[in-house]
């Protein structure tokens, strides 16, 4: 296949972009200012995102900053990429209906609502091809993920401005959207240099019309994917840790980050790859009727490991190495690459902000070379 | 789509009680065409859900070529498994399954079996001692070594009665606190080894109990010259799911509940019995 | 338990508000007067103390002498009992005067204190009589209480909720407080159950479910202090509704004894 033509599609056409995507039935999905943070929620209005905004991250911490220029996707993440819209936090996967002589089961399958989900970042895309391999290729594939999954479609924007938190770029994820997407971004001053990804991201752009990015304005973006590269000062070795981290299943820093670590569960909820969850009941008052649930779960919980009376992981500190041996370590068994795409969420949105680049530094001893 | 989360219906055609916390639950598909199509290996489990309280994964001890009865034998010790403990013959359970990957049947065929067995976790096995006692002639010499800790947790005195009954099946026990009604062998299980009349070359291993114990097993029985490949175990950890996706039972490089519950020793040795995992 | 099972709701030393989550149930309210029988409720009307019955909820914790009794003779005619509430399940912000000298407070207060009977130190029901189930918050919710009647009712107990708030925070896609507020949030802490009731609008929680499984005190008072809370601040965020929990109450000291320092 040649590459798909680079293509430009001005700012006030962003309008266009989104009325395009309605018109074919998709309920679009895009980031916006609330609360204090860069969340994803219904973008109906282009001037609903975050424009002039910019994202402040440290370890245990998220500010946002607001400036007078027009860039709208200018930041980095906030807590939740796509996870929640595919993978959903809780839902209901069975209802039990109780009869006098006998038990009928019915299931509930997400009513498919077509999504296009506007700005999902290079590291997203990298935790979305691991969910994928998680929920829907393996021997069983979950319904409920692959309802929402299928008719998902993803305007990616190349990240410009990656946090002090972020650092894709060391583990290949990213800055920029290199797959898994059907148009991307890349923004500008004055717009964006658009390329399609998929024939239906084709389709889109064929559809708005536009005119083909300038080579100045190709070589904006290139220079601004550079500049993205190297603004970044986190790296995780690149390499398999599996072997390094099983061979220091005693070393005294799970102690040490055992006494700093909450076990609140912040990081694994943030986790674009995390895939954790625990099933539940929610029976009906009276009784003729139960619903059977699943919610998103942690590592990190006293529940996680209960077998029949027993807590395999009771302490923080075997918590806290379950994660991390099987994130860096024994993903690359189960799933062929580790399962962290270097979004830095962890990091940020851990309250005592934990930060896990160093404790792997710490732990493997080479981390940061 | 097959929806594999959702539930057939089942019913409780006996409930037998086996000791004071043990129970087994017969059940059956109600569903005739579920029913048929079904089909299992022993040592593979079922999700069994209790209405409105939720799901266990309990392990399949009956006959896999019975009529379509499968029995489940469970010990009441959490939420769900209390709230089993009160079905009666006539109620209705969900069943999810078969899941996991179960003994390897066919490669035991022709061979010495050696099971091993500790603590009360032994539903496992049970089902693999009733394989073989049912198609006799087609397995060599059969050892079964059952540890317990207190002489009292042995649930089960005739059925291992019953069971050394059958031509060349040895039924070695013991407890590390005896008592004074306690006539066989006072200390570890692994202490037996010397006395089961095997052929450590022709020997294929199945063990399910606590990890220490499986280890120290496993460990012996190389000493006594059996290929540590020709060791085969069974791991539990908290399942929910059944098919590999809530995480739960993830173990090193696998999901227990879809990669094993039964692994080859050497496929999980460097885990096992380490605390934390 | 019989067909319909006898329920009485009892109240010692509290607010009445946990008894609220019966009433708040509404409609659902009559649907459990179906399935139960509510033999003692004051609050509703019927008034029984002494009936025996298969499901006691206890609201309140033990403050007088008269309550030591009248929890024995409760623990004694039922089957099954459920505190309800931070107060009976680990003495409720009244415990706050186990650490006062509680005599010199009623002196300071009212006019006779003689005529004022209560004991020098406050206590959670389980303390004095066994408990077989707790539900904890202040208020409990009216979703807890329906689950703890359905599990009682299928025979079995509710699930426990032992996780932090901040699973539930997460699920429920708030924007975490502390992260991107500074505020000094206990949900790091805090036993789930309320549905990150504080979060979701913007606020910090402040630990009335009080503590969840596993709770690192120490490090989140570290924290706290990072955040610029001086220690006698930190202290009080432990040392509020749930002061009398092991966990929160040695936190709330340390805290104490650090401004000391």
């Amino acid at each position: 296949m040649t590459e798909p033509p680079f293509l430009f599609l001005p700012r006030e056409c962003f309008q266009a972009l989104l009325a395009t995507l309605a018109g074919q039935g998709f309920h679009c999905k895009g980031p916006q200012l609330h609360d204090g943070s860069i969340v994803y929620a219904e973008l109906a209005e282009a001037s609903q995102l975050p424009r002039g905004v910019r994202d402040r991250q440290a370890p245990g911490e998220y500010r946002i900053e607001t400036g007078a220029d027009a860039r709208c996707f200018a930041w980095a993440n906030g807590a939740q990429g796509l996870k929640p819209y595919l993978f959903a936090p809780q839902e209901v996967l069975w209802q039990a209906e109780r009869h006098a002589d006998h038990t009928q089961f019915h299931e509930t399958l997400p009513q498919a609502r077509p999504i296009a989900f506007i700005g999902a970042r290079a590291c997203d895309l990298a935790a979305l091809a691991l969910q994928d391999a998680h929920f829907l290729q393996q021997d069983y594939v979950d319904p409920y993920y692959a309802r929402r999954r299928e008719n998902l479609f993803i305007v990616a924007v190349d990240c410009s401005h990656p946090a002090a938190t972020c650092f894709c770029a060391s583990t290949g994820d990213g800055p920029a959207a290199s797959a898994g997407y059907d148009i991307a971004l890349a923004e500008l001053e004055e717009g964006y240099v658009a390329r399609a990804g998929s024939a239906r991201g084709q389709g889109v752009l064929e559809q708005l019309a536009l005119d083909p990015a300038s080579a100045a304005q190709q070589d904006s973006a290139t220079r601004q994917h550079q500049q993205a590269v190297s603004a970044q000062t986190r790296r995780l070795p690149s390499r398999n840790l599996h072997d390094v981290l099983f061979a220091q299943l005693e070393h005294p820093r799970w102690e040490e980050v055992a006494e700093r670590c909450l076990s609140c569960g912040n990081c694994t909820s943030v986790c674009p790859t995390c895939f954790c969850h625990h099933e539940l009941e929610q029976p009906q008052l009276d009784g003729t009727r139960s619903d059977h649930v699943r919610e998103w779960d942690s590592c990190f919980t006293q529940g996680h490991s209960y077998i029949h009376g027993i807590v395999v992981r009771s302490e923080t500190k075997f918590r806290y190495r379950q994660w991390l041996t099987h994130k860096l370590g024994s993903w690359h068994e189960q799933y062929g690459r580790s399962g962290c795409v270097g979004c830095g969420r962890c990091l940020t949105w851990c309250p005592v902000g934990i930060d896990l680049t160093e404790e792997v530094a710490a732990i493997c001893g080479d981390a940061n070379e | 789509m097959n929806n594999p989360y959702l539930p057939w219906e089942a019913e409780v055609v006996e409930r037998v009680q086996e000791s004071d916390s043990i129970f087994t639950l017969r059940l059956r598909l109600t569903d005739p065409e579920a029913r048929n199509h079904y089909r299992f290996v022993p040592g593979q489990f079922n999700m069994v859900y209790l209405y409105g309280v939720g799901e266990v994964a309990i392990s399949i001890v009956s006959d896999p070529e019975s009529e379509a009865l499968l029995d489940h034998t469970i010990r009441a010790v959490g939420r769900v498994t209390h709230g089993l403990a009160k079905l009666q013959a006539g109620e209705r359970v969900g069943i999810r399954g078969p899941f996991g990957r179960g003994w390897p049947m066919p490669l035991a065929e022709g061979r010495d079996v050696f099971i091993v067995t500790g603590g009360l976790g032994c539903a496992p096995v049970v089902g693999v001692i009733n394989y073989v006692l049912a198609r006799r002639t087609r397995f060599g010499r059969v050892c079964i070594v059952q540890g317990v800790k207190h002489a009292e947790d042995m649930i089960w005195r005739e059925r291992y009665a019953e069971w050394s009954a059958h031509p060349d099946v040895q039924v070695l026990l013991a407890a590390e606190h005896g008592g004074v009604l306690w006539p066989w062998h006072v200390g570890l299980a692994t202490e037996l080894f010397d006395q089961a009349v095997i052929e450590p070359s022709r020997t294929i291993v199945m063990m399910c109990g606590p990890e220490g114990m499986m280890r120290a097993a496993a460990r012996g029985l190389m000493q006594r010259g059996i290929a540590p490949e020709e060791i085969y175990l069974s791991m539990e950890r908290n399942m929910q799911c059944g098919v590999g996706h809530c995480g739960h039972c993830q173990f090193g490089g696998s999901f227990i509940c879809r990669n094993g519950p039964v692994y080859r020793y050497s496929e999980v040795r460097e885990l096992l019995g380490v605390k934390g995992f | 338990m019989r067909n319909r099972p006898r329920v009485a709701i009892h109240k010692f030393s509290s607010c009445d508000g946990c008894q609220l989550a019966f009433l708040n149930l509404g409609e659902a309210l009559l649907t459990a007067a179906e399935l139960v029988e509510f033999v003692h409720f004051a609050e509703a009307g019927p008034v029984a103390p002494d009936e025996k019955v298969d499901i006691a909820f206890v609201e309140g914790s033990l403050s007088t002498p008269h309550e030591l009794e009248r929890i024995r003779q409760v623990r004694a005619n039922s089957t099954y009992l459920v505190t309800i509430g931070a107060c009976a399940t680990s003495g409720g912000v009244q415990a706050l005067r186990n650490m006062a000298d509680a005599g010199q407070w009623v002196a300071g207060i009212y006019a006779q204190p003689q005529y004022i009977e209560s004991l020098a130190t406050v206590s959670p029901i389980a303390q004095h009589v066994p408990v077989d189930l707790e539900l904890w918050g202040c208020p409990v919710t009216s979703r807890q209480i329906v689950a703890a009647i359905r599990a009682l009712l299928f025979g079995v107990l509710p699930v426990e909720e032992n996780d932090k708030v901040c699973l539930e925070c997460k699920r429920r896609q708030q924007v975490c407080v502390m992260v991107s507020k500074g505020e000094p949030c206990m949900g790091p802490v805090t036993r789930t159950g309320c549905g990150a009731l504080c979060p979701s609008f913007g606020r910090d929680c402040y630990g009335c479910f009080g503590p969840a499984e596993n709770p690192n005190t120490t490090a989140l008072s570290r924290r706290f202090a990072g955040l610029g809370l001086l220690p006698e601040q930190v202290a009080q965020r432990f040392l509020f509704i749930n002061n009398a929990a092991p966990a929160f109450h040695a936190a709330g000291l340390k805290a104490r004894e650090d401004s000391h320092d």
